[in-house]
């Protein structure tokens, strides 16, 4: 069923009782042609695509628990292009322009706000660093713009400018960043998919990929084995475990990220605001919830909830750059499990099983990616060969030393 | 979480630099070989039982080996990297 202003009107009128269920509940067939394994955004972004960009729809999207119920629906849902380097840089930005035509392409209101990115600097330094991150985003087709701290001012006056520490110098504007509601993201994309044909199996836990000759055969599963031409993995934290069913070891380190809500309050925060200094970021939701998190509990971990440690930093940063969150509650935290690589960027690629792919190592930044994500993985796994704009996301670079080192910090796993 | 340093005894979690999976300790002979991309990169990840390398940075200054578990962050041994071998420290605990 196509959703219009016509159909809510209808519904509104008649008692909301013709609303239909969004997906189907399909038992698994024997075989498919492709399986994902994970039915997060980016498993089920790739279902969609495969779907609609190369007319594949014999497709078997299996989730161990429920449709999004992993990182996709529980992250702070920014959504921004403001990368540096080529190969993230082109990536990105072909993510950005898919979000912008998204709720037109899936028929369903994923709540992209275009608010404008903040990215506050604190010393000639940084916002040299800034300028020429804001040339590169620009030279991409993106937009940036330098502001000085008269012009952050203007913007988000609610700011400590005179902070001790790190007094604000200015920020880089990205007007086309924003946020978008991360589990309308989940339903659009699985939706999609359903309506195509796919299938979409929830608690259906792969437990073993089954190899032959070097080629990929099939899963086994808790629902029973299912055979399949190609497989993909699209598992994000969780990637360790299934890659090591197909006898790999992964460049991954799963670790731990918070993120913070509290209660709903009235419109205060505009945009979303990053304070990399503090290592922290806020938002506010459409709800009101005051969204906000800081950097990785740094330590392997699947325990799904973070220490103490890092939440006190997290509101000491929170307080020393907006005094006036203070007397806000915290509702509720989470700790996400997310795939950290050596150097900070994702993997979109072949294995050295044939028909076996994977899509993985997202770090703290998946969310963004979904559309780029499940557009270039359904790209590689319908054609063999990388799309374009993910070809640097290789599986082997770390030991070729084609590096996506975003950050500057070298290449290991306790610097990203 | 607090761990045991086998020298200072019980210390918060802060004064601790975590180094990952304690094979990056294991380091190959000289020379390049695929050994060093196991050892830089590759990481068995596991949900489970771990045993990795934290730095006691605003203590001793000792390189400790942790067996953790990731799921439950139950803390099961401590030893100084120095001694491999030897037996656990007395009174480790989660």
């Amino acid at each position: 069923m196509r959703y219009s202003g016509l159909s809510v009107l209808k519904e509104g009128l008649f008692g909301n009782k013709g609303w239909k269920p969004v997906w189907r509940e399909p038992e698994p067939k024997a075989e498919y042609d492709i399986i994902i394994i994970g039915g997060g955004g980016h498993g089920l972004a790739t279902a969609y695509y495969l779907a609609k960009n190369h007319g594949l729809t014999n497709i078997a999207v299996l989730e161990k628990g429920y449709l999004g119920g992993g990182n996709v629906g529980r992250n702070t849902t920014i959504v921004r292009a403001n990368y540096f380097l080529q190969g993230n840089s082109e990536f990105y930005s072909h993510s950005l322009k898919l979000w912008e035509g998204l709720e037109r392409d899936l028929n369903y209101n994923v709540m992209h706000s275009q608010r404008g990115i903040i990215n506050l600097f604190h010393s000639d330094g940084q916002r040299d660093a800034f300028a020429r991150r804001g040339n590169a985003m620009v030279n991409q087709g993106d937009d940036a713009e330098l502001l000085d701290r008269e012009g952050v001012r203007r913007l988000v006056p609610y700011l400590d400018f005179e902070q001790t520490r790190f007094p604000i110098y200015g920020g880089l504007y990205h007007r086309r960043g924003g946020t978008a509601r991360h589990d309308a993201v989940a339903w659009g994309f699985a939706r999609g998919a359903d309506m195509r044909g796919v299938d979409l199996i929830q608690n259906c836990e792969v437990t073993g990929i089954d190899i032959s000759d070097g080629r990929v055969t099939g899963v086994q599963t808790m629902r029973g084995p299912i055979r399949a031409k190609k497989v993909g993995i699209i598992a994000a934290g969780r990637s360790g475990q299934v890659a090591a069913m197909a006898g790999m070891r992964l460049p991954i380190e799963s670790h731990i990220l918070q993120a913070f809500v509290t209660e709903g309050l009235k419109p205060v925060i505009d945009h979303v605001v990053t304070y990399g200094m503090g290592h922290f970021y806020i938002s506010q939701s459409d709800k009101g919830g005051l969204v906000f998190g800081g950097d990785l509990d740094f330590y392997a971990s699947y325990a799904a909830r973070g220490n103490l440690p890092m939440l006190e930093h997290v509101m000491e940063a929170g307080m020393t750059l907006m005094p006036m969150i203070g007397k806000a509650k915290i509702l509720r935290s989470w700790g996400g499990i997310v795939d950290m690589t050596p150097d900070g960027s994702p993997i979109i690629d072949r294995t050295d099983v044939g028909g076996l792919y994977i899509d993985c190592g997202w770090n703290y930044g998946g969310f963004k990616a979904t559309p780029a994500s499940g557009w270039c993985m359904a790209h590689l796994m319908a054609t063999g060969e990388p799309h374009e704009v993910a070809r640097h996301f290789r599986l082997d670079r770390f030991r070729t030393g084609h590096l996506l080192d975003e950050e500057g910090t070298g290449s290991q796993h306790n610097t990203h | 979480m607090r761990l045991n340093c086998p020298l200072c005894g019980d210390r918060d979690l802060r004064e601790f630099t975590y180094y990952g999976a304690s094979v990056y300790a294991d380091r190959p002979g000289e020379g390049w070989s695929d050994a060093w991309d196991d050892l830089l990169h590759l990481r068995d990840n596991p949900a489970g039982e771990t045993t990795d390398l934290w730095y006691h940075e605003l203590g001793c200054s000792a390189w400790i080996e942790v067996s953790r578990n990731t799921v439950t962050h139950a803390i099961s041994a401590t030893r100084l990297l120095a001694g491999r071998g030897k037996a656990p420290a007395k009174g480790a605990k989660a």
